[in-house]
């Protein structure tokens, strides 16, 4: 459906993205994983044909954006990262004229805006003007307008960013929904995002892509460094840490906050599978010491980046 | 047609949602309402005195209705134009390349020229308002005078396609910057320099004035003024408008090219 070949954008003399390739098949959901300033922005900015590409070569539905432009943007839904929207207009009345330009016929505009307006939850706030939503309701319009025209792509732009947990969720449910029948392209630079939505993942960073693979994947590889948070009560700091080399389970003992009686550390765990959750309560009773906190570090975007990155080297 | 209706609804929609359109057209209005006052009370005066003083009643064109007040009328609707429409064309494409919209409306399937021209009807629209409002003025010319009508239709005519080439000019540039005020700033320069070249012509030499004077904006004005429908002017106008528009792909075009 999607076909990239060699992408190369220059800004004057500021690199945008450097020889990026990756297809995408249809109905798939492709997630673009990347730090900001990585390229994704600009990835997606030639693929709906908002500007062409210094050197390289896209298609999608097997037509070129740059030769075949009309094609493209007919076939494609996009939510730009900055959501910009008409604030003096309302909803309706927005998508309404998004409708029309996308071509939906005269007589079905009217159905299919009350159809998306469903769809994504806007009927609460369909009396309000744009401008004055709240951005998770904002995203919402800027999701409908992408979905008028029932295009066979979605490219979604960071689409989460910016909004609370629970507008977070929502959104991402609504974006499950969507995929199946549609292709869809996803970026966004939190790695659960993509785990929790997409079947496949390209790593881009610093305008190449460094890594593509299945989410679980990804995580496995990650499975080699086991990381823990553990915060304990009772003893000092430089206590903690011996007793936590005497274990002689961890490597990389590194004291996070605190001071007193009452210190963090990272962990990292030598061999994997090890049962650290029954052992490590067992061996803080013996010392006396209070067990406040215990759990499995997040797996940041950087662990994979270091991860990755070292891989190569 | 339907992405071009759609393109020019939403900028009448949106100038009226904004106090611009209001502001604009309520100044130009002052404006223009006081000035007609005053060069159509100065020739009642005039017309009273001359009743009592036969040299008065010799000069020529001094009692002409047409001359006195029709043509001056139009002369200065174009200085009012000039001021106002900048604050129309300034928000054009600024606001849109500002605020980010321009990045979905591009990526529509819809083509520059559409968007590019309704956005210069949408403006249009609110100039015509504008102009057509000023009609009730003549109300008082042809209730009290016999002026020529002919004259009067021309001028408006005139007036239209001269604002016409300002709006397009205004467009252009506001599509070249993202901050309004250096649109406005830009457009109301530019257009004071198209008035100018014609003070340049009187110094030129012969083929350079011709040409200077053709570029210039006041030859063509005054052409209409006078009550005649040159196919030159008319060329003139529509060649100044159709550069505009094309320059304004182009600048479209190049975004895209440098992002
Ligand atoms: N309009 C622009 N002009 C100049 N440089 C840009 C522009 N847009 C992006 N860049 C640069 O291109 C690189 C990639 O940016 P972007 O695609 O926005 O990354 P992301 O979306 O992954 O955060 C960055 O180094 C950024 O500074
Ligand atoms: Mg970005």
């Amino acid at each position: 459906m999607i076909e990239v070949r060699n992408l190369t954008k220059h800004y004057g003399s500021q690199r945008g993205i450097k020889d990026v390739s990756f297809t995408v098949e249809k109905g798939e959901i492709l997630g673009f994983l990347g730090p900001n300033g990585a390229g994704k922005t600009t990835t997606m900015r030639i693929l709906t044909c908002f500007m062409p590409a210094t050197s390289g070569t896209a298609k999608v539905a097997g037509f070129d954006v740059f030769e075949d432009s009309l094609q493209v943007r007919r076939r494609i839904g996009y939510l730009p990262e900055t959501v910009p929207l008409y604030t003096d207009m309302k909803p309706p009345v927005y998508l309404a004229f998004v409708a029309g330009l996308k071509g939906v016929p005269y007589r079905d505009v009217k159905k299919k805006v009350a159809e998306v307006m469903d769809d994504v939850g806007l009927n609460e706030v369909a009396h309000k003007y744009v401008g004055e939503l709240s951005k998770g309701y904002r995203q919402r319009v800027g999701l409908a307008q992408a979905l008028l025209h029932d295009p066979e792509v979605l490219i979604l732009d960071e689409p989460t960013i910016g909004l609370d947990p629970r507008q977070i969720k929502d959104i991402r449910n609504l974006i499950k929904g969507l995929a199946g029948k549609r292709t869809l392209i996803l970026s966004t630079h939190i790695l659960p995002e993509v785990t929790m939505t997409c079947k496949r993942v390209l790593i881009i960073n610093e305008g190449k892509i460094i890594a593509e693979d299945t989410p679980d994947n990804l995580t496995q590889r990650l499975q080699g460094s086991m990381k823990f948070e553990i915060r304990v009560l009772g003893a000092d700091k430089e206590e903690v840490r011996e007793g936590l080399k005497g274990l002689n389970k961890f490597k990389n003992i590194n004291h996070l906050t605190g001071e007193g009686k009452d210190n963090s550390f990272r962990v990292e765990m030598k061999e994997q599978r090890d049962d650290i959750f029954k052992e490590l309560p067992v061996f803080f009773a013996q010392k006396k010491w209070g067990l406040r906190e215990l759990k499995q570090a997040g797996l940041s975007l950087e662990d994979i980046f270091i991860q990755l990155v070292t891989e190569e080297n | 047609m339907r992405n071009f209706l759609l393109i020019f609804q939403k900028e009448i929609r949106s100038y009226f949602n904004s106090p611009i359109a209001y502001v604009v057209i309520t100044m130009f209005l002052v404006l223009s309402g006081y000035y007609f006052y005053n060069v159509f009370a100065s020739f009642s005066t005039v017309s009273f005195q001359a009743l009592s003083d036969p040299m008065l009643q010799r000069q020529s064109g001094l009692l002409n209705i047409t001359e006195r007040v029709v043509r001056p009328f139009f002369g200065n609707l174009s200085t009012f134009l000039l001021i106002m429409l900048p604050m129309l064309t300034m928000r054009s494409f600024s606001e849109e390349k500002k605020s980010g919209t321009i990045e979905l409306l591009l990526t529509y399937p819809i083509t520059d020229a559409q968007v590019i021209m309704g956005k210069f009807a949408g403006c249009f629209g609110i100039f015509s308002i504008m102009l057509l409002l000023t009609i009730p003025c003549f109300g008082f010319v042809v209730a009290w005078g016999q002026p020529e009508i002919g004259v009067i239709v021309c001028g408006y005519i005139g007036v239209f396609l001269m604002g016409g080439a300002f709006i397009s000019l205004g467009i252009l540039i506001s599509s070249l910057t993202e901050n309004q005020i250096v649109a406005a700033v830009l457009s109301f320069g530019s257009l004071i320099l198209f008035f100018m070249l014609g003070f340049a012509a009187t110094k030129a030499g012969p083929g350079m004035r011709d040409l200077l004077n053709y570029i210039s904006f006041i030859p063509h004005l005054y052409s209409f003024a006078k009550g005649v429908i040159n196919t030159a002017d008319i060329v003139y106008y529509l060649l100044f408008i159709f550069v505009c528009v094309f320059l304004n792909m182009r600048a479209l075009e190049s975004k895209r090219w440098r992002g």
